[in-house]
């Protein structure tokens, strides 16, 4: 039961061959026997959990049933849930209980999901290994002296340890492709302004977007399909007909057009990563795909943009985190100024601190225009070398990360290394394109390698059907580590 | 030396709005604290800003109002700075491509018209209240004001003197009004000014540093914080001294400016785009939509005045400072096309002098405009007196007989004698029993004429026509 | 361009944030080593470029003028740090 996909539990649920109540107890279980070890969930509320599971069971018994009612989902812990504690990973929202559903949990509450618990993740999503984390580090289920990747590292863990079925993401720079890729999942990020970023506690709005994280690109498009949809409270919410993302599963890929940028295939990329990639390629021209090089020169500046762009929006969106309406405030202070100085020195980690810090110095006077507008020129330049790339492919391949997974505080010291976990990952939010990231294999110390594939805004169906297609005819992505 | 004085005005205009400028919350005054501040009022985690269509249509209607360029794209940007009545640390206003840009007012100011020219006017939010009573040596926030929109209206350095800002604050005070996008009420701060106040040598082209005065919430604190503040700058020049660029605060009780903060301390704003808005566009549909709703504007208007009802440019001017005067006088007047300078006189008068006494507003006038044009028809035809009218007025003001100018009249008997021979009856009477007066009058007292005239309405209390009177008596007197 | 302590101890002034001279020390080496990442971009002429603020080329949406929440102030003050009469508590505002 824990390997089924969400289809498959789907089916057992209407055919009343078991209840979501049991589905939920079943897997509240296993990550109460399993989370001490993984450190996956920040959360898990079982009263809660079982209440939405009971309503699933009413709408299953009603005739009312969608694809995932009565299914466990592991929400990441950026995504305000009434009535449940929200932290974002940080002693800032250590004690926050959110009065109010984000966008994101509303979807999934009205398509009878449950709720099967907040999943850990790098603090205010600042982080690709889930070390910045107030609440811990969380371990690869694959080898616990790996990290998870991160941002949403805990829910790419809480799927591969089969701890839920599937899980909400989100993406800034990566954080959804990158732990997937590390953990052996799939996960997509969908065109920006697709899903809803109300309720989602904002890192940088304009590259912030949720996604899911499953075990297939079949699960993915279940999921995307209550994730997505007009959101009138997010003004950056597009106004778009109703898509099915699975309607092009079953499209032979006879034909496709697969770019593969030489910036991303050049020195940087580790060995067992570039065999693999070869490997899966190998099989895309297998299933009738051709590839062609094509190039994006400025992609390589993806990085340096990001880490202007990214802490600038930040800088300005946690400046809300003051200790005055809700969250942490510290102690003892001395007067007003003192308080504010002192929660946030408190309330913050190093990373977060240092994030805000560059946002603050790219953003003030004297320096926005030779970092802050250069970047967002740069932006321009990214996003158009992609979209002149589209003219020779219809989907872009390459490495979701540069190496497997590293080990627990092999670079928590060393912030640049850990910038560059993100190289592949960060255009695509620059840019606001759909990419995923699913399982090809396993290199280094075994450890789990994915393939990032890129495509033109609203291209997700397109995507899912090249992935799906791929794990047709392979089986990395039913592997396990338990 | 000569000293000119140079102002620029910022205005603060709440707009009159339903809701919220990025939020579905009210924006009613007075309620108990924190009863109106939502989610995104409070900036909680996730909480995301949707722009206002009420709060844009009324910048633009601003825009029009002054003959200004409507931007569009128009973008919001982010000032950052942490205050406790600022939840997200952060206010959404606008920088780069306000709404409004450009434009200008007209002022009278010593009987002259003058131009003043904007700057620029935009839209941004309100951030809330702090209290100071005493909790325990700690101030209370209330965030029901957060998130109000306000037009943040900005002039250029136009102004020479603490009159003509008055006469520029005064004048904007009435157009926000009069076209409806803010209910003006300095009380409850929905109409706040901000001076920048230098000083230079008479004749110079280049401007002194200013000083930027804050939050001056009535016309007379304006008047009196630029007097102080441009003397204050004078002096200290004349002494020698240089003046700094700072923001200082009116002190009423004081009747003096102090300094709030120096440029140096100036906060570091780190202005940019708000990703969590995108580009506002204002389409030329929109614009021409709101032209057409546009109503005519207070110097059209007066100048029509003065065409169509032969006015005064003064009185015109006195009908047209606020558009529900205007209203008033418009209606009235309809019922009364030929008698536009009486209806101006009464309301001006009459109305206007019992509106102060009883300090009100022409909007709960107890007298509608049909009422008052009911009155003022019995003075044209002369049925009553212009001194008996006031007396009819006043009862209806007091709202007897259900304000009606005829039922009063008949009443209290007040209908003016206008009868010839009755009239000549009772001059007959008169002279006959005042016999020694008509003969004083005979022999060259002029005086003893008005005295019988006063012999002849004292007996008719008054109701006579006194033109009729005057012309029977002097008949019958030389005749 | 070169961080000094200074500017380190200057922003984190800005953000709010309390910084010592020891933590003032070690963010300035890894901020120098981040912005030496960044310096980068200007290796790129961009002088015809427009700077692009969103992923999507679209305008905003706007809301209409009502009046859509309700009071719920006992629920949200239920989470704050320290309430009196309704309103927040904060060491006294000096203006």
């Amino acid at each position: 039961m824990f390997n089924d996909s969400l289809k498959q539990l789907s089916d057992q649920l209407s055919a009343k061959k078991i209840s979501s109540t049991e589905l939920t107890s079943d897997f509240l279980r296993r990550i109460k026997q399993l989370n001490p070890e993984y450190n996956a969930f920040i959360t898990i509320n079982e009263e809660m959990s079982l209440a939405q599971a009971q309503t699933a069971d009413k709408m299953i018994a009603a005739g009312q049933a969608g694809p995932l009612t009565g299914i466990p989902i592991a929400q990441k812990d950026i995504f305000c849930a009434k009535g449940w504690l929200t932290t974002c990973g940080s002693k800032m929202l250590s004690n926050f209980i959110s009065p109010y559903d984000a966008g994101v949990i509303e979807r999934f509450n009205q398509a009878g999901a449950v709720n099967i618990g907040k999943t850990n993740m790098d603090e205010f999503a600042m982080g690709s290994s889930n070390e910045t984390s107030f609440f811990g580090s969380v371990k690869n289920p694959w080898d616990p002296a790996a990290v998870p990747g991160g941002s949403s590292g805990g829910a790419a863990c809480a799927v591969a340890a089969r701890l839920a079925p599937a899980a909400t993401g989100t993406d800034t720079g990566g954080s959804i492709r990158q732990p997937a890729a590390l953990c052996g999942i799939s996960g997509i990020k969908p065109t920006y302004g697709l899903v809803s970023r109300y309720g989602m506690i904002a890192f940088a709005s304009s590259l912030d977007q949720a996604g899911p994280m499953a075990k297939s690109a079949e699960d993915l498009t279940l999921l995307l399909n209550v994730m997505t949809g007009f959101d009138a409270r997010d003004s950056t919410s597009l106004q778009r007909e109703t898509e099915d993302y699975g309607r092009d599963l079953q499209k032979p890929l006879n034909g496709l057009r697969i770019g593969l940028p030489k910036e991303y295939f050049a020195a940087g990329m580790s060995n067992d990563v570039a065999s693999a990639v070869d490997k899966a390629l190998d099989e895309y021209r297998k299933l009738g795909a051709q590839t062609v090089e094509i190039s994006l020169p400025n992609a390589p500046l993806s990085i340096p943009v990001y880490y202007v762009l990214a802490p600038a929006e930040a800088s300005s969106n946690l400046s809300r985190f003051d200790g005055v309406r809700y969250g942490y405030r510290a102690e003892s202070y001395s007067d007003l100024a003192d308080m504010y100085r002192k929660t946030r020195a408190q309330g913050f980690g190093a990373e977060v601190k240092r994030r805000i810090l560059i946002g603050t110095y790219v953003l003030s006077h004297g320096y926005y225009d030779a970092y802050y507008i250069k970047a967002q020129k740069l932006r321009r330049l990214i996003a158009q070398d992609f979209t002149d790339a589209y003219r020779q492919c219809d989907l872009i391949m390459g490495p979701t990360t540069p190496t497997v997974a590293f080990n627990l505080g092999e670079k928590s010291g060393d912030p640049i290394q850990m910038y560059l976990s993100d190289i592949y990952t960060s255009a695509a939010n620059l840019t606001g394109m759909p990419a995923m990231s699913i399982p090809i294999g396993f290199g280094d110390k075994n450890r789990p390698i994915g393939l990032h594939i890129i495509g033109n805004y609203f291209k997700e169906a397109h995507l899912l059907n090249a992935a799906h297609q791929y794990q047709l005819v392979t089986n990395w992505h039913l592997q396990s580590p338990i | 030396m000569q000293w000119e004085i140079v102002i620029g005005l910022e205005v603060h205009a709440q707009l009159s709005t339903h809701s919220k400028i990025f939020s579905g919350a009210s924006t009613a005054y007075g309620a108990p604290p924190n009863t109106q501040a939502c989610v995104i009022d409070l900036a909680l985690p996730g909480v995301l800003p949707v722009l206002n269509k009420g709060a844009v249509e009324r910048a633009i209607k601003f825009g029009l109002a002054v003959g200004a360029k409507i931007n569009s794209p128009s973008i919001f940007a982010r000032k950052n700075y942490f205050y406790p009545d600022l939840p997200k640390g952060y206010q959404i206003s606008q920088y780069e491509l306000p709404v409004v840009q450009g434009g200008s007012i007209v002022i009278q100011a010593d009987g002259v018209d003058k131009s003043i020219r904007l700057t620029r006017a935009h839209l941004e939010e309100d951030a809330g209240k702090s209290l100071h009573e005493d909790f325990h040596g700690m101030s209370g926030i209330d965030l029901n004001r957060a998130g109000t929109p306000l037009l943040e209206i900005v002039s250029e350095p136009d102004l020479r003197s603490s009159i003509e800002a008055v006469a520029y604050a005064k004048t904007l005070h009435a157009l926000v009004r009069w076209i409806g996008i803010c209910d003006g009420n300095m009380q409850e701060g929905s109409f706040r000014c901000d001076a920048n106040v230098s000083v230079r040598p008479r004749g110079s082209d280049k401007l002194g540093t200013r000083c930027e005065i804050k939050n001056l919430n009535s016309f007379r604190f304006l008047e009196r914080a630029i007097d102080y503040e441009a003397r204050r700058q004078i002096e200290t020049l004349e002494d020698g001294g240089t003046i700094r660029q700072e923001t200082r605060l009116y002190d009423a009780s004081k009747d003096e400016t102090r300094t709030m903060r120096s440029k140096e301390d100036a906060n570091d704003y780190r202005y940019f785009p708000d990703p969590d808005l995108l580009p506002l566009e204002i389409s030329s549909g929109w614009i021409e939509q709101i032209q057409s709703t546009l109503p005519e504007l207070p110097q059209a208007r007066c100048n029509r005045y003065v065409t169509e009802f032969k006015l005064s440019a003064y009185d015109a001017g006195v009908l047209t400072s606020s558009r529900e005067t205007a209203d008033y006088f418009e209606t009235t007047v309809k019922q009364l096309p030929t008698q536009a300078k009486l209806c101006a006189n009464w309301i001006m008068g009459e109305i206007n002098g019992q509106l102060n006494k009883d300090g009100i507003e022409i909007n709960d006038c107890p007298i509608s405009s049909a009422q008052l044009a009911a009155l003022l028809t019995r003075i044209s035809d002369g049925t009553i007196s212009g001194k008996t009218a006031k007396t009819v007025f006043e009862s209806m003001w007091n709202g007897e007989l259900d304000k009606d100018a005829d039922a009063v009249i008949a009443a209290k008997g007040l209908k003016q004698i206008s009868d010839d021979s009755a009239i000549e009856k009772l001059v007959d009477e008169v002279l006959a029993a005042n016999a020694q007066q008509v003969t004083d009058y005979r022999n060259g007292k002029e005086k003893a004429f008005n005295s019988l005239i006063g012999q002849i309405m004292k007996a008719t209390q008054g109701k006579a026509n006194p033109a009729q009177v005057n012309t029977i008596l002097k008949k019958k007197l030389t005749g | 361009m070169t961080l000094s302590v200074n500017d380190v101890k200057r922003i984190a002034d800005l953000a709010y944030i309390e910084i010592n001279d020891s933590e003032a020390t070690e963010t300035l080496d890894q901020l120098s080593g981040i912005f030496n990442l960044i310096e980068s971009m200007q290796a790129v002429d961009t002088t015809e470029v427009e700077p692009m603020s969103h992923a999507q080329n679209v305008f905003q949406r706007l809301r209409e003028d009502e009046i859509t929440e309700t009071d719920q102030h006992a629920l949200y003050q239920s989470i704050a740090p320290q309430v009196e009469a309704d309103l927040y508590l904060v060491p006294q505002v000096i203006e």
